[in-house]
């Protein structure tokens, strides 16, 4: 089902949409069933998620460990929602299995676990980790015949404060790794960030423009898109996989929450239980009517 | 009667390393910009291939091992101690201990013997930290010999192993016959009055001194712990038996490292009297080799002093 590069048409960003509304319904099911977990930072990577799961990620979801396979690595691991919810959506596991997150046995821990559950490419959890295991994979192309894979790490905005992402920025540039596609979820909010005005308002965890210029000034090749309008999404994810000769990083403008109107762009959002009525809500707003 | 002096360890591990490479394809050096001083550069010159130039960037050398690992690679750590286990400690938690990568974290400049560079690279607390992680093998070789079979060791086996390499010549310990066995206690002086425990290029100096002591009439058993984590409990309880009498010495803190971990055995398996001789609560300073031993009493001489000394109401 997986298409190669080239331009998705109609149909295909019609598909994916349908995708990307799935994981979010799924998202929000599973919050609701547990009564804990983010909702902000998985639904704001919903759309990048769907397009990387269901087009341009080469995987089998039948052979979790096929050895050529593209790796992708969510280094915002408090989002684990979205990667599980992608991944059952696309068939590596029962949707079902959904509702065992984050309880007593389950292989949906709170944050990605590798040795747990097939598909998850690198544990993560503890923020700013996952582009250095990343680089670790993309360079391990050169050593090994494993030729194929193609390295795609997804990053949060906040995340981009730890110094290891620039510590790993930097070696990158360094050996010139063009099989590593970094994306930051750029949905302008943390946990809790600066103060504003007002102790309500929370300011972004970067000016505008930072962190574009950032990642240039490392010596990436540097593309902007909207995070959550498919046919740009796409376009860009299948331009940064083409080798030119330097890594890649793709800023995805988001919106923390996307998909629920009253959780979009509320810094409140990030964790928190869903009362029924905002369930109910919610369901509606995707699509699925009361449930 | 002393023990002659065996070669460097750090160069043991640049050539060790480097034959493993010749057979394995699997193995990458990953160095934090200290080649030159762990001897990885004695690699470099093997395999400059295989020799990944990390840079000042620790944190983000550990992930890198870790997702190295993932593709079939055996990446080994070119670094000191303190850059290899506390600085970026998370890292080594969550990429490497949790994920149980084929890894060896084999640091260097462990201990006083840093050049010396003072408190910032005295890592004299590593073993405390390192043994407490779940899922990291922690080894500290005596000398020369036993670190070319640790990293033989390393080597072969299949997960993460932190591996204590000392800058300079060191006592020489054991013979060429010597053959390492994961996590065994090796008893390397037989004696009947007390029980000392070592570890490390420690164990050579506390062999030097029951030496010291017999000369003194004290007959002293010395046991040698090259694995402190996992821990050959059945081992410490043996040597705490031979005599009832136990002394623990380390080139470390006494507070969780060896001293702790044969007190924890002891206190809940075989109760036995014991002293712990090493760092107590301290940051330690810039000299000499031989200095610092004295000063912090844990050279042949003062070592086998404060065992005469010490007081045993039991």
């Amino acid at each position: 089902m997986t298409a190669g590069a080239g331009t998705a048409d109609r149909a295909e960003v019609e598909r994916l949409e349908e995708m990307a509304r799935r994981v979010r319904v799924e998202i929000i099911r599973t919050v609701n069933h547990a009564q804990v977990g983010h909702v902000g930072g998985p639904l704001s990577a919903a759309d990048i998620l769907a397009a990387l799961y269901f087009r341009v990620l080469r995987i089998r979801p039948d052979e979790p460990d096929w050895p050529q396979r593209d790796r992708f690595i969510l280094s915002k691991g408090h989002s684990s929602l979205v990667q599980y919810a992608a991944m059952a959506v696309r068939g590596y596991f029962p949707v079902e299995e959904l509702r065992t997150f984050d309880s007593l046995g389950s292989r949906l821990q709170g944050h990605p676990d590798m040795r747990l559950l097939p598909g998850i490419d690198m544990s993560t959890g503890s923020l700013g980790m996952g582009l250095s295991a990343g680089l670790g994979m993309a360079l391990g192309t050169r050593f090994t015949d494993l030729t194929e894979p193609r390295v795609y790490v997804l990053l949060g905005d906040g995340e981009c404060q730890e110094g290891q992402v620039w510590e790993a920025a930097m070696v990158a540039a360094r050996y010139r790794v063009d099989n590593l596609v970094a994306i930051v979820d750029h949905n302008k909010l943390q946990q809790y960030g600066w103060p504003g005005e007002t102790a309500e308002i929370r300011l972004p965890p970067e000016e505008p423009g930072e962190l574009v210029a950032k990642w240039a000034a490392f010596g990436w090749r540097v593309l902007e898109v909207d995070g959550h309008e498919m046919t740009g999404l796409v376009r860009v994810l299948e331009e940064a996989s083409e080798a030119s000769g330097r890594p890649t990083v793709v800023v995805a403008h988001t919106v923390k929450g996307r998909g629920v109107s009253f959780m979009e762009g509320d810094y409140r959002w990030h964790s928190k239980p869903i009362k029924p009525d905002e369930f109910a809500a919610a369901m509606r707003e995707l699509g699925e009517g009361d449930e | 009667m002393t023990l002659p002096t065996g070669r460097a360890m750090r160069e043991v591990f640049g050539e060790t390393v480097s034959r493993l490479a010749d057979d394995d394809p699997r193995i990458v050096m990953l160095d934090g910009d200290l080649g030159s001083s762990t001897k990885a550069d004695i690699f470099e010159h093997a395999h400059p291939g295989r020799f990944l130039q990390m840079g000042i960037a620790e944190q983000n050398m550990i992930g890198v091992a870790a997702g190295m690992a993932t593709m079939g690679l055996m990446p080994f750590i070119s670094t000191f101690v303190s850059f290899a286990v506390v600085r970026p400690l998370d890292q080594v938690r969550v990429q490497i201990a949790q994920t149980g990568a084929n890894v060896k974290l084999t640091a260097g400049y462990a201990g006083l013997f840093t050049g010396m560079a003072g408190k910032t690279h005295h890592i004299v607390d590593d073993i405390s930290i390192m043994r407490a992680m779940p899922g990291m093998i922690t080894i500290s070789p005596a000398d020369d010999v036993e670190t070319d079979r640790v990293l033989r060791w390393a080597a072969a086996h299949d997960g993460p192993v932190y591996v204590r390499i000392v800058r300079d010549a060191t006592q020489r310990l054991f013979d060429e016959g010597y053959r390492f066995e994961f996590n065994r206690a090796v008893v390397v002086r037989e004696g009947s009055d007390i029980t000392l425990i070592s570890t490390g290029a420690q164990t050579p100096r506390t062999v030097d001194a029951a030496e010291q002591l017999a000369d003194r009439g004290v007959s002293a058993h010395v046991v040698h712990l090259p694995t402190l984590k996992p821990l050959d409990v059945e081992g410490i309880i043996t040597a705490a038996e031979r005599t009832g009498r136990v002394v623990t010495v380390e080139e470390h803190t006494v507070i969780g490292g060896l001293g702790g971990a044969v007190a924890e055995t002891l206190a809940e398996h075989r109760p036995t009297p014991m002293r712990r001789i090493g760092f107590d609560d301290i940051y330690t300073e810039s000299a000499p080799n031989d200095v610092l031993l004295d000063l912090y009493g844990i050279s042949p001489g003062r070592v086998a002093a404060r065992v005469r000394e010490l007081r045993w109401e039991d």
